[in-house]
């Protein structure tokens, strides 16, 4: 079957035929949907194409037309606002509770599966749910209520200027399991001996973690900033079922504008041109750490 | 593990109860229940553990109230008469648009959906990642490379075109276009599961089936895939929960009549007409979150391995 060693050097593009063939979807979606969707999609970003994607070119008119809507610039700041936010919430809550975790403490199977369990839910389930605890009418706030501070006014999902932290309460609730994992099997490859040296050195606990363990969990830490980062420009789900970008356009996302751009208003271009900055998000997150992980001519650990 | 011995010293330093124990040569310490560190530390995890079950207890218990008590009560409080209503209504009569024949019928596409999206999607590749980890050729870092790199693209971006191409070839709006949509983009991240694990195969393995003249399928079928079973498990947690749960590409690339479940949930409970029935938006909302969640209670450890591979690694 190989076809191969046989009539000493057969044809070269007939060498691992097999692998080449098995390879085919690999290629294909790698040169065809990656790169080639990718290049359709910038490319028509400086069409003006409406409901059907024409090639007739405006230069960036879509561009400057996406950043002097109001929506667009709400959506970026929101993303920026959650996305700063849910950096730095999703590290400390993660990194504190692997180091509570990681204290041989007892049910600590337990603790762990109560802890992962939102991240099995979509983020619709997360949405709806959190919709629900946040309902002014029945949820927190009317609880408070009732016992008694009946001017106690915590309503995030109906109020424009704070909408975005009911969506990281609830954004928080669905990842912080997966970052204490990951954290948790990065203290957890630490080497004992570090605590003793350290514990020998007589420096506080609390110094050991901030000055020893943390800058030697760096590669953990790197790892789970790029799928923190990089979930969280692709936030959609979590909006749509929590808020449905509202109320009125506060709790827009770049995600979001480009499905209602490209499948309901029916303004392609101003789609593509979304997307693409999308993706000019993304590539300023993942250059750097690319550069950092692979380049530079650093051997790693 | 790495850190009993620190601990317990700390412990036994800052606990007035138990200083008698002293420097102890052999052995670790044996810690009183009660010290303050002791307090601290499962108090902080017992308050987080209750943020993170509150909104599971909220959505059983509110599934199992009838609406009256919901418009009176609270939140948290326990129903008073349990009821499974509710449940009933959310599987099989509520309302959708112009249909209303409840979650059932998105419960049975996300069946139809996920089923051969898994196997498609674990057999390229577990196929790929054994040509890239066995039968390297000429382009197959390259191509693989770009795979991963993709993996990062917003999805935004390749929707489009896709969309295009299924047109073309007819089968937008279908089960089948998604399930083609899924095995594409589960592909860069478990081709490098599989990759990553065929490597760490013994290679004279591999090189001894060559010599007994085995070829590309059959060292795979007969001596790859019967060594890698646990992988494939964890690939298959990855990929269940995965598109069980994806909202995107359903949106997307279906219509009303072959909307996974996740969609249908959206769309009962976002829905702007009528009154709002809280009890059974829950109960909706529970019975979506059940096969994941099934997975995840089922799988155990296995899951976390599954994220943790998922969690594109370099």
């Amino acid at each position: 079957m190989t076809g191969q060693a046989q009539a000493g050097r057969p044809n070269k593009l007939l060498r691992n035929l097999n692998a080449k063939i098995a390879s085919i979807p690999m290629i294909l979606t790698a040169l065809v949907i990656f790169v080639g969707g990718t290049f359709w999609t910038v490319f028509y970003s400086f069409t003006n194409s409406k409901l059907l994607p024409r090639l007739s070119f405006v230069g960036i008119e879509q561009y400057e037309r996406l950043w002097a809507a109001p929506r667009w610039v709400t959506a970026i700041e929101n993303l920026a606002l959650y996305g700063i936010l849910s950096l730095i919430f999703s590290l400390v809550i993660g990194f504190v509770l692997a180091a509570l975790m990681d204290q041989k403490i007892r049910f600590e199977n337990t603790f762990r599966t109560i802890f992962l369990y939102p991240f099995a839910l979509s983020f619709i389930v997360t949405g709806l749910v959190w919709q629900w605890v946040l309902n002014p009418d029945f949820g927190v706030q009317s609880v408070v209520r009732s016992l008694g501070w009946t001017s106690f006014t915590f309503n995030p999902l109906y109020t424009p200027e704070i909408v975005i932290y009911g969506i990281l309460i609830a954004a928080l609730w669905q990842g912080t399991g997966l970052v204490m994992c990951l954290m948790l099997a990065g203290l957890r490859g630490i080497d004992e001996d570090i605590w003793k040296a350290a514990r020998v050195d007589g420096i506080p606990m609390w110094k050991t973690y901030l000055l020893i363990v943390i800058p030697m969990m760096r590669p953990v830490f790197i790892t789970t900033i790029v799928i923190i980062a990089s979930g969280i420009v692709k936030v959609y789900d979590l909006v749509v079922a929590q808020t449905s970008g509202g109320p009125g356009i506060s709790s827009e996302v770049p995600a979001k504008y480009v499905y209602d751009y490209m499948f309901q208003a029916q303004n392609l271009g101003q789609g593509f041109a979304a997307s693409t900055m999308m993706l000019v998000t993304v590539a300023i997150i993942i250059v750097p750490w690319a550069y950092l992980e692979f380049g530079g001519g650093r051997k790693r650990g | 593990m790495a850190n009993i011995g620190t601990l317990n010293t700390t412990a036994a330093g800052i606990d007035a109860v138990a200083p008698k124990l002293g420097e102890g040569p052999s052995g670790p310490k044996p810690r009183p229940a009660l010290s303050p560190r002791n307090i601290m530390l499962y108090g902080t995890l017992g308050v987080a553990a209750l943020y993170y079950l509150l909104p599971l207890y909220v959505m059983v218990v509110t599934s199992l109230k009838g609406m009256p008590e919901i418009r009176l009560g609270n939140i948290f409080s326990p129903p008073m008469e349990i009821t499974f209503e509710p449940w009933v209504k959310a599987w099989a009569e509520a309302c959708t648009g112009l249909n209303c024949d409840g979650l059932s019928r998105g419960f049975w596409n996300s069946v139809r959906i996920t089923v051969p999206s898994v196997i498609i999607s674990i057999a390229i590749a577990s196929v790929n990642g054994y040509a890239l980890a066995n039968w390297r050729f000429k382009g197959s870092e390259l191509f693989f490379s770009i795979l991963i790199i993709g993996a990062f693209i917003p999805y935004q971006v390749m929707i489009y075109p896709i969309v295009i191409i299924l047109r073309e070839i007819g089968i937008y709006g279908t089960l089948s276009g998604l399930v083609i949509v899924h095995s594409i983009f589960g592909m860069p991240i478990l081709t490098l599961l599989f990759r990553n694990y065929f490597v760490s195969l013994p290679e004279e393995l591999f090189k001894a089936a060559r010599v007994d003249g085995a070829g590309f399928w059959q060292i795979f079928l007969k001596i790859m895939m019967p060594m890698s079973l646990p992988i494939f498990v964890v690939a298959m947690i990855l990929q269940v929960t995965g598109i069980w749960n994806d909202f995107l590409f359903g949106v997307v690339f279906t219509r009303p009549d072959t909307y996974p479940m996740t969609v249908q949930l959206n769309n009962i409970v976002n829905s702007v007409q009528g009154v709002k029935e809280y009890n059974v938006n829950m109960a909706a909302t529970i019975l979506t979150g059940l096969v994941p969640l099934i997975v995840y209670f089922v799988s155990g450890r296995l899951f976390v391995r599954g994220i943790a591979a998922g969690a594109v690694k370099g």
